[in-house]
């Protein structure tokens, strides 16, 4: 599996991640490397193999009540943001 | 000399009030400052701070109301959270992140009354084997620094190796306990997924991450284990079952044990040293009374390729959280929405971050997303299955945790393939969810290097008394880096 330059512009576009365009040769290189290693997967039987999604096979989900457990205090999760006023986050203007 | 004795033996002489948890606290803050300067283990050092809790310590001890590790001064690797303190995971992207909680993890070693001495460095949101992803540089080992420490916790360890904490947290996704333990010539313990919450920990791949201890000796990391596992009902993965008292069952006999060598860990790619030394470490289980046999784990080749699909399409997933909005990096001057994402998280991220997002992005992608994901998680099962068959006629797997010694900064940076293998024989463990360890099993060239121990799910314990057992025997543990020494 070789990706192009194309290839990976439009990955990167799909995971929102700006790439320069000078760095676009080597990640194409890089990931064609490991989508070839990773290309070994096919020769494995699995016909008869279920997926599993982690390692804990067979264990229920946990559940809880649907109750507040704690407070939210936002303006100390918001000290952390980029920009913040009266409560909201900023963000650049999406509508005209 | 108080940083040679083990963090067992500090806990009994602070217990005995030979040494003061202050005393302690300021013998390793002093290492930090002469040491770190060379290693780069740390991100954060807590210097206020630490004396403080340690002063807070001896009034518990003093008032007789110490519990086993009051005042023992640990490190905290920077992926999890501590309220009130910078928590960045290694990456610009959080550069400016001071968490606002603390994880469960660190709200039990505080509760334990442990000192917090600073932050370690890692690689990028854990993503690395050699902490050369760190976005504050690269960690070296102190038995050669111009060597890798290992990673993710190659800051944890590098601390623990130089004798600059006697232990230090650390996360294990793919072998980024093991393995860095293993090159630094220390002990590292991963349990099994679900032993210990991750709740407060920043998230990297969720059907593989768990977190665990570096130490100097298995009688150390039992004694951790013993406050860091349980159940915690804010992490869903939590699995409810009681924790032993790790510590009190160091003594088990080996007798009898049937351990199990794979096969598969000795065939090509191994160095011919590391193997020998392996080996001969294997004997001295045989001298202890336990049965070794040969055992197979067929689907072992497939275990790196398996885990490069699922660990990167976690990854992208967990990842897509930081969009430079409500905490983290943010772009200057972005023009809309759409370049403010895209620039704060080119920006934000390194290139291994990167890599790993765009391959998860790619192997999740419409058209490929059975092909490689399905397929994937198909042999997972496979990988799995192998080690349940194996540990129906065995107790503990026992063979090398890495290829080969710690090997030069740079020398695999620009091939991640080549640098991904580093953790052959450790990301099969995660992709099964069991708890493996790592112990210092002799030296190659110098260098250190580990025996990885593998045991079945939730029986610690028994892995754990294993590695007392062994060094018991042997005194790899408690050697020293040169230069180190005083």
């Amino acid at each position: 599996m070789s990706l192009t330059p194309d290839d990976v512009k439009s990955i990167a576009r799909l995971a929102r991640l700006a790439i320069a365009e000078q760095d676009i040769p080597a990640y194409a290189k890089n990931l064609s490397s490991i989508l070839e290693f990773v290309a070994q997967l096919e020769q494995a039987d699995t016909a008869s193999v279920q997926a599993m999604a982690h390692p804990l096979v067979g264990v229920p989900p946990r559940l809880r009540e649907d109750q507040v457990t704690e407070q939210v205090d936002r303006d100390r999760y918001q000290a952390n943001a980029p920009q913040a006023e009266a409560g909201l986050y900023l963000v650049p203007k999406v509508m005209e | 000399m108080l940083h040679t004795k083990s963090l067992a033996e500090m806990a009994r002489d602070l217990k005995a009030r030979k040494v003061s948890s202050e005393e302690l606290t300021r013998a390793f803050l002093e290492r930090i400052e002469r040491f770190n300067p060379r290693l780069n283990a740390f991100i954060t050092v807590l210097k206020d701070q630490a004396l403080k809790e340690a002063r807070a310590a001896d009034l518990v001890i003093a008032a007789g109301r110490g519990g086993p590790l009051t005042g023992v001064p640990m490190v905290h690797k920077d992926i999890f959270c501590t309220a009130g303190i910078k928590t960045s995971c290694g990456s610009k992207m959080l550069d400016n992140f001071v968490a606002p909680y603390d994880a469960t993890v660190v709200e039990r070693m505080k509760r334990a009354g442990m000192v917090l001495l600073g932050k370690a460095n890692m690689d990028e949101f854990a993503m690395g084997s050699s902490n050369e992803t760190s976005f504050y540089g690269p960690v070296k080992n102190p038995w050669d620094e111009t060597r890798v420490p290992g990673g993710s916790s190659g800051g944890s360890a590098a601390a623990v190796a130089a004798r600059l904490t006697p232990a230090a947290t650390a996360t294990d996704t793919g072998g980024s306990i093991r393995q860095p333990a293993a090159l630094t010539g220390v002990t590292g313990i991963k349990p099994t997924y679900g032993r210990v919450s991750r709740y407060g920990i920043v998230a990297f791949a969720s059907s593989l991450d768990q977190a665990g201890i570096i130490t100097y000796t298995a009688e150390d990391a039992a004694m951790i284990m013993s406050i860091m596992a349980g159940f915690d009902e804010r992490d869903s993965t939590s699995v409810d079952r009681p924790v032993p008292d790790y510590a009190a069952e160091l003594g088990q006999s080996m007798q009898g044990l049937r351990i199990g060598v794979p096969k598969e860990f000795f065939d090509k790619g191994l160095d011919p040293n590391v193997a020998e030394a392996t080996r001969d470490a294997i004997k001295v289980y045989e001298k202890l009374g336990a049965v070794v046999k040969d055992v197979s784990l067929p689907n072992f080749m497939l275990s790196v390729p398996t885990y490069y699909v699922v660990a990167p399409a976690e990854c992208s997933s967990n990842l897509a959280r930081f969009d430079g909005v409500r905490y983290g990096y943010r772009c200057k001057d972005p023009v809309d929405l759409t370049d403010l994402y895209m620039r704060s998280r080119g920006e934000g991220f390194g290139a291994e971050v990167k890599r790993r997002i765009m391959t998860g992005t790619y192997v999740l992608s419409a058209g490929y997303y059975d092909a490689y994901y399905i397929k994937a998680q198909k042999t997972r099962t496979l990988i799995r299955q192998d080690f349940i068959e194996a540990f129906k006629s065995v107790d503990l797997i026992l063979g090398p945790t890495t290829p080969t010694p710690a090997f030069k900064l740079g020398e695999k940076t620009d091939d991640p393939v080549t640098m991904y293998l580093n953790d052959i024989y450790a990301n099969g463990v995660n992709l099964a969810g069991l708890p493996g360890m790592s112990i210092p099993a002799g030296f190659v060239d110098g260098l250190p290097i580990g025996l990885q121990l593998i045991g079945n799910y939730f029986d610690e314990s028994r892995m754990l008394a294993a590695a007392h057992q062994y060094q018991r025997q042997t005194d790899w543990h408690t050697r020293l880096p040169k230069g180190y020494e005083s």
